[in-house]
């Protein structure tokens, strides 16, 4: 499905302040696999996604996605098949439109037709209808700006639009860190149902461990660009919180500094 | 009374402009310098055909023309990025000359012994009983209110939503597999194509093009749209489109009342004009100056 081939990225080549990002990584994911990854700041988690995306172009190795190659392709092409959620909530929605007219915009990729009418009965009959699964009153607002709305809600109209149309491959950046951790989980519960039901292929970032051992099907560890651990299986199954660190301090020669990473109990 | 209709018939006409701004300044959020350029090359690409005797064709040629320099504006700052407000005084100063060109050489045009839309139309109403002033009213209103009939057609299509989404969230815009270089483009084209309209009729209406005419057409069109939204609020777009109109036709009454004081000289019109939007524009800023203030005190007198 996803086939990343030793992938490298290296930012501000040839100068002082040269970081090499991503560091000739590969990583294959098959078709409906849920993967998690974790890794401490700056492992290049959130690099290795911009990469998958397009929003710069790697500069070795190569990325294709369902047999086709899209190591070159522009991001808003890739976008069709690759849905995003960010940390930031605001980022995944537009403030000044409405919301209908957000998941309107999102769900264009299939339902062409550039100059036929953005919103009509049919679709936001359907927007409703979506809405009105998460059972957070939304679909009684169809009309509200999404500016007005709070970090949590936003995320879930950003889930609904990146995944309205199901896309090949969903990523998904920490998508509930900026959140409370009871509107986290309800997001988290929301996010897993979308993923099972369409039997998308996923990849997470997530700052927590244990739920990172807990969601999906796979877990891989990244650092200093590369992928340090790869556990699925039983040998994840049975994988404490304390044996995940001991494993990232052998490989790595450190200690994991990613304070969320070890305070994140749930 | 005449000042009265010659105030109504100038602000419709100028809410074409007001129109243009308000799509690349609100809708698109970039202020777009290249309108002082555009409404001079509807001016003077108007006058030059009417003066070969196609009135209502030189309405057509001036959007072409003026959609033209508005994608040029689009291109140099999406393809070739370089900063939006540069890319529009680039247009800006590169079509002076150009207009010159199309003027003839000469800095303006009489169209004293042509026929244009405004003097058609008065001959044509006139035989059905409809005076002269009264017909200028409609003609303006005609095309006015059908720019702002098919804008706000568009921009409820999934490309005018597009277009919407690009002012206000890009990266939103690119994850939705939208490509926001072109949204840029067609907006700005069009934004153009609207302003250069609107020279045209204003080349109609006062029979003559200057080539000077386009100065100070951004801050007289941004006064437009505030002052539209002061009346209207932001609500959507149709509300919006109509807003910069309202908004022009009233400034042209604010005008048209300080140029009877005393004391009022017409050369101050800029000076007002950009105050104006000055004043509007730092409204938040000083919104939120004052209630950090009042903050400040409120915590004195607890203290």
């Amino acid at each position: 499905m996803l086939d990343i081939k030793g992938i490298t990225k290296i930012f501000a080549k040839g100068t002082p302040n040269e970081h090499t990002a991503l560091n000739d990584l590969t990583l294959h994911l098959d078709k409906g696999e849920f993967v998690t990854i974790v890794g401490s700041n700056g492992a290049g988690k959130s690099t290795l996604f911009n990469a998958i995306c397009g929003t710069f172009f790697v500069d070795g190795g190569s990325i294709s996605l369902d047999n086709t190659d899209i190591t070159y392709q522009k991001e808003h092409k890739r976008s069709k098949v690759i849905g995003r959620v960010f940390q930031d909530p605001m980022r995944g929605t537009a403030p000044n439109l409405t919301i209908e007219e957000n998941i309107a915009l999102a769900y264009a990729r299939v339902n062409h037709g550039a100059l036929g009418k953005a919103l009509n009965k049919q679709d936001v009959a359907l927007f409703r209808e979506k809405l009105e699964a998460f059972d957070m009153g939304l679909e009684d607002r169809m009309k509200t700006k999404v500016g007005l709305l709070s970090g949590g809600q936003r995320q879930v109209v950003t889930l609904l639009m990146c995944t309205i149309v199901p896309p090949k491959l969903l990523l998904l950046d920490e998508h509930t860190a900026a959140l409370d951790p009871a509107t986290s989980d309800k997001i988290m519960k929301i996010t897993n149902s979308m993923i099972s039901e369409n039997g998308l292929t996923t990849l997470m970032i997530t700052h927590n461990i244990n739920s990172a051992l807990k969601t999906g099907t796979r877990t891989v560890m990244m650092d200093e660009g590369g992928i340090i651990l790869d556990i699925s299986g039983a040998e994840r199954a049975n994988m404490k919180l304390n044996d995940l660190l001991t494993m990232y301090s052998q490989r790595s020669n450190k200690v994991l500094d990613n304070d969320r990473m070890l305070l994140g109990n749930d | 009374m005449a000042l009265a209709l010659g105030s109504l018939q100038l602000g419709i006409i100028y809410g074409l402009l007001a129109i243009g701004i308000y799509i690349t300044f609100r809708i698109l959020n970039v202020p777009d310098l290249t309108c002082e350029g555009t409404f001079t090359l509807g001016l003077a690409v108007s006058a030059v055909s009417s003066k070969l005797g196609h009135p209502y064709l030189s309405i057509i040629i001036a959007l072409i023309f003026g959609m033209a320099a508005g994608s040029v504006t689009g291109i140099l700052q999406t393809k070739c990025r370089i900063h939006p407000i540069l890319a529009g005084i680039l247009v800006m100063s590169g079509l002076y000359p150009v207009n010159l060109a199309i003027l003839g050489g000469s800095p303006n045009l009489s169209l004293m012994n042509s026929n244009t839309v405004f003097r058609d139309c008065i001959a044509k109403t006139g035989n059905i009983g409809i005076g002269p002033e009264t017909a200028k009213i409609i003609v303006s209103l005609i095309v006015t209110g059908f720019a702002v009939f098919v804008l706000s057609k568009f921009f409820k299509t999934h490309t005018g939503l597009a277009i919407r989404a690009t002012g206000d969230n890009e990266d939103m815009v690119r994850a939705s597999s939208i490509d926001a270089d072109r949204m840029k483009i067609l907006a700005l084209s069009i934004g153009n194509g609207v302003i250069a309209v609107c020279g045209a009729m204003i080349t109609q209406y006062q029979n003559y093009a200057d080539i000077n005419s386009g100065n100070g057409t951004l801050v007289l069109g941004l006064a437009s749209v505030i002052i539209g939204e002061v009346i209207f609020f932001k609500r959507n777009v149709t509300l919006g489109l109509l807003a910069a109109v309202t908004g022009s036709v009233v400034y042209r009454y604010i005008i048209a009342f300080a140029m009877r004081l005393p004391f009022f000289d017409a050369s101050y019109l800029k000076l007002v004009s950009a105050v104006i939007v000055g004043v509007a524009l730092s409204i938040p800023a000083i919104k939120s100056g004052i209630s950090l203030m009042n903050t400040k005190k409120g915590g004195r007198a607890d203290a």
